[in-house]
C-alpha cells in the first residue's frame, strides 16, 4: 500500500500547488501509516525533482519522454495509472485545476478508483475513507465516503499549508508503456502567459469590475499587482466586453481561485462572481456604493471612487514597502 | 457528423442552499431546475456548428441521466434547438454511476464528439466527461474554450494552467467544455417551445452499474465577521491593518 502524488511542472520548475500537494499526500500518508510516492512527468532536473523530498516524499519517480512535452490527457492517464498499480498505490491526490480535471476522471476509471474532486481538508477517518469537498461551487460542504478499495483525490487549490520535513527522498526513473492509442490527440500551437503572475498560483489577486469604467483606467491595477507581486483578474462583464483578457475572469463560469488576499475594485459582488472568489482568506471591497453585496462577502470595505482610492492605496502601499 | 451534449439537470444558480434530513440531502423545495450553464454553452456551440456546416453535421442530441423531474430542462434543450432527446431512467448516484450509464447507451450510436461541462453547478464533480472517455477508450479534449469544424477535422482550443493550446483530434472523441465555446447561451424561441413538443424525447432504462462514493452529509460554511470599514481618506490604516491584523501583507 501507498500513497500517490501527481506533481505539475511549468518550465521544469515545480508549482507552488505541487508543494501543497506532496504536503497533503504526506499527510494521508502518516494518518494510513504508509509511504508516499511522487511522480513527475516531463522536462525537470534533479535537482529540482530533490525538491519534492522536502515536503515528505519518499519516493520520486520521473518519467521523461520526448512525446510527453505537452499534456496529453490518455497518455498521461495512462501512467499514473501504471505507476499507481506498480506502486501498489491505493490513494491517488492531484490538484483540482485544469490539469488534474483532465487526468483524474481517466484514472479513476481505469483504478476503477472512486473519485472526489476539490477536496479542501485532511480525510476525517480512512476507514471508512471520508473525505471533505466543497460543493454548490463554494457555496457549501459535502462529506463523501469513497467505497472502492482505490481512492483518487483531487485538491482545492490553496486549501491545504505546505509542510517541510527532513529530506529522505530517492528518485527513480519509471519508462512507461505507451501505444499510438494514447496519442490521438496532437497540440499544434501553445501560447504561454509570461512575465506574469498565474492567476490560480498567486497569492495576493487585485480585480477590477465595470465600476473600473475602462480599460483605459487598467494602470493602477496592474501598478498595484505589480507592487504587491499579484495576479490581476476582472469580473465576468469585463472580459466579455474585451476590456481585459478572459483568462482573468473570475467566478462560476470563470476562474475559482482561493488566494491570501483579494482586493476587488468596481465590483459589485454578484453571488456568481463571489462564486469564484469566496474562498479567498482577506477580501477587500473598493466600491462607491455603501450597498453593494461585495461587502456582505469582505473583510475589510472602503465606500468610495476607485479613481480616487486606488492611487492613494498604491502610495500607502510604497511607504509600506520602504519601510519593511 | 453527430454530435451529443451531456445535460446534467441543476438548481438555477441564485437558489439559496439548504439541507434537510439532518444535513443529508439538499432541500428541493422550491428549486428552479435548469440545463447546467456550461452544457447549455456546449449545446449552443452545437448548434451553431451546425448551422454552418452545409449539413455535415446531421444531428445534435441531448442525454440526460436523471428521474421523471428532468424532463422539463431536457425540453428545454429540445427547444433551444436539439434535434432529439434522450433520458436515462435513474438518479444519478454518482460520476462513476453517470458515466458508465452514458457509456452503455451510446457506444454503438456511432457520436463522432461528445460534449460534456466542465463541472455540474451542484456536486462540482468534474468527472463525467472524463469518465465517458475513458470507459469509451478515445480521447478527451478537457477545459475547452472553442471549438471549430475545419471539413472532416475538429480544431480545439483548450484552457492550460497558464496559457492556452490549439489541438487537433481524432474522432470520437469527447470535448469537455469550459466557458468562452459560445458567447452567450441561446434562448428558446416561441417558435422552438412549440416545436420541442412534437421532437422525440426516448427513456431508456439504465444498465446495471455500480457507484463507488456517496454523500454521507453536508454543511455550510460558517458565516462571516461583518465588514470593517476603512476611512477611504486613510489607506495607510487600511495597509496597517492588512498587515497587523489580516497578516496578508
Ligand atoms: C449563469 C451566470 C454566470 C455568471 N458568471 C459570472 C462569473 O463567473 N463571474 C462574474 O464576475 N460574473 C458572472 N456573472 C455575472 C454577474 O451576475 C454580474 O453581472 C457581474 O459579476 C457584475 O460585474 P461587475 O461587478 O463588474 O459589474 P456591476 O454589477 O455593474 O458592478 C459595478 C460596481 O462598481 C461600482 N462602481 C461604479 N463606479 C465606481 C467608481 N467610480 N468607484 C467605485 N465603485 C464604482 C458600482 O457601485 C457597482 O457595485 C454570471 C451571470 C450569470 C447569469
Ligand atoms: N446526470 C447527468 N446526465 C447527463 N450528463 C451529466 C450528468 N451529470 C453530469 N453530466 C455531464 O458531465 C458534466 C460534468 O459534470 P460533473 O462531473 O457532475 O461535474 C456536466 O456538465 C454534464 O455535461
Amino acid at each position: 500500500m501507498s500513497i500517490l502524488v501527481y506533481t505539475e511542472n511549468w518550465d521544469g520548475k515545480f508549482k507552488k500547488l505541487s508543494y501543497e500537494l506532496v504536503s497533503y499526500g504526506k499527510g494521508i500518508a502518516d494518518m494510513m501509516g504508509t509511504s508516499l510516492i511522487v511522480i513527475s512527468i516531463g522536462d525537470v532536473d534533479q535537482g529540482e525533482l530533490k525538491k519534492l523530498g522536502d515536503y515528505g516524499s519518499d519516493k520520486i519517480i520521473e518519467v521523461k519522454n520526448g512525446k510527453l512535452n505537452h499534456l496529453i490527457n490518455s497518455a498521461y492517464s495512462s501512467i499514473i495509472s501504471q505507476v499507481a498499480e506498480k506502486e501498489g498505490a491505493t490513494v491517488v491526490i492531484l490538484s483540482n485545476n485544469f490539469t488534474g480535471k483532465a487526468l483524474a476522471p481517466r484514472v479513476s476509471v481505469k483504478l476503477k478508483a472512486g473519485l472526489v474532486s476539490g477536496v479542501n481538508a485532511m480525510p476525517s477517518s480512512t476507514d471508512p475513507f471520508i473525505v471533505q469537498k466543497k460543493t454548490f461551487t463554494g457555496k457549501a460542504f459535502a462529506n463523501v465516503k469513497i467505497n472502492s478499495v482505490n481512492k483518487i483525490l483531487t485538491l482545492a487549490q490553496n486549501s491545504y499549508g505546505i509542510k517541510e520535513t527532513e529530506n529522505k527522498a530517492r528518485i527513480e526513473s519509471f519508462e512507461p508503456q505507451l501505444s499510438d492509442n494514447d496519442f490521438r490527440t496532437e497540440v499544434k500551437d501553445v501560447k504561454k502567459v509570461t512575465g506574469k503572475v498565474l492567476l490560480t498560483d498567486a497569492e495576493i489577486v487585485v480585480s477590477g469590475g465595470r465600476g473600473m469604467k475602462g480599460p483605459e483606467n487598467w494602470g493602477p491595477i496592474e501598478e498595484l499587482a505589480g507592487l504587491l507581486g499579484a495576479a490581476t483578474a476582472c469580473s465576468r462583464p469585463v472580459s466579455d466586453k474585451g476590456w481585459r483578457p478572459h483568462e482573468e475572469h473570475t467566478g462560476q463560469t470563470g476562474k475559482i481561485i482561493a488566494p491570501n488576499l483579494y482586493i476587488a475594485a468596481g465590483i459589485s459582488g454578484a453571488i456568481q462572481h463571489l462564486a469564484g472568489v469566496s474562498s479567498s482568506k482577506c477580501i477587500v471591497a473598493i466600491n462607491k456604493d455603501h450597498e453593494a453585496p461585495i461587502f456582505e462577502a469582505a473583510d475589510y470595505g472602503v465606500i468610495g471612487d476607485v479613481q480616487k482610492v486606488l492611487p492613494d492605496l498604491i502610495e500607502a502601499v510604497k511607504e509600506f514597502k520602504s519601510e519593511n | 457528423m453527430k454530435i451529443l451534449i451531456c445535460i446534467s439537470n441543476v438548481p438555477d444558480t441564485t437558489t439559496k442552499i439548504r439541507f434537510v434530513n439532518d444535513n443529508k440531502a439538499f432541500d428541493t423545495n422550491g428549486v428552479q431546475w435548469i440545463i447546467n450553464p456550461w452544457d447549455e454553452l456546449a449545446l449552443t456551440r452545437a448548434l451553431e456548428l451546425k448551422e454552418g456546416s452545409g449539413g455535415k453535421i446531421e444531428k445534435v442530441s441531448v442525454i440526460s441521466v436523471g428521474s421523471h423531474g428532468a424532463e422539463p430542462t431536457l425540453r428545454k434543450a429540445l427547444a433551444i434547438g436539439a434535434d432529439d432527446a434522450i433520458r436515462i431512467n435513474a438518479e444519478p448516484k454518482d460520476a462513476y454511476f453517470v458515466a458508465s450509464q452514458i457509456a452503455a447507451a451510446i457506444k454503438d450510436e456511432g457520436y463522432d464528439m461528445i460534449i460534456a461541462g466542465i463541472e455540474s453547478s451542484d456536486y462540482n464533480g468534474s468527472a463525467v466527461g472524463g469518465m465517458i472517455a475513458e470507459l469509451l477508450s478515445i480521447p478527451n479534449v478537457s477545459s475547452v474554450s472553442k471549438i471549430d469544424v475545419e471539413g472532416d477535422n475538429v480544431v480545439l482550443k483548450r484552457e492550460i494552467d497558464g496559457g492556452s493550446e490549439v489541438l487537433a483530434t481524432q474522432l470520437p472523441f469527447v470535448a469537455i467544455i469550459q466557458k468562452g465555446v459560445a458567447l452567450e447561451p441561446r434562448i428558446p424561441s416561441m417558435r422552438g417551445i412549440m416545436m420541442a413538443r412534437q421532437k422525440p424525447l426516448k427513456v431508456v432504462e439504465p444498465v446495471e452499474t455500480e457507484s463507488l462514493t456517496e454523500f454521507v452529509d453536508f454543511s455550510l460554511p460558517p458565516a462571516k465577521a461583518a465588514c470593517k470599514m476603512v476611512d477611504p481618506e486613510n489607506m495607510k490604516e487600511l495597509v496597517n491593518l492588512l498587515h497587523t491584523e489580516a497578516k496578508v501583507l
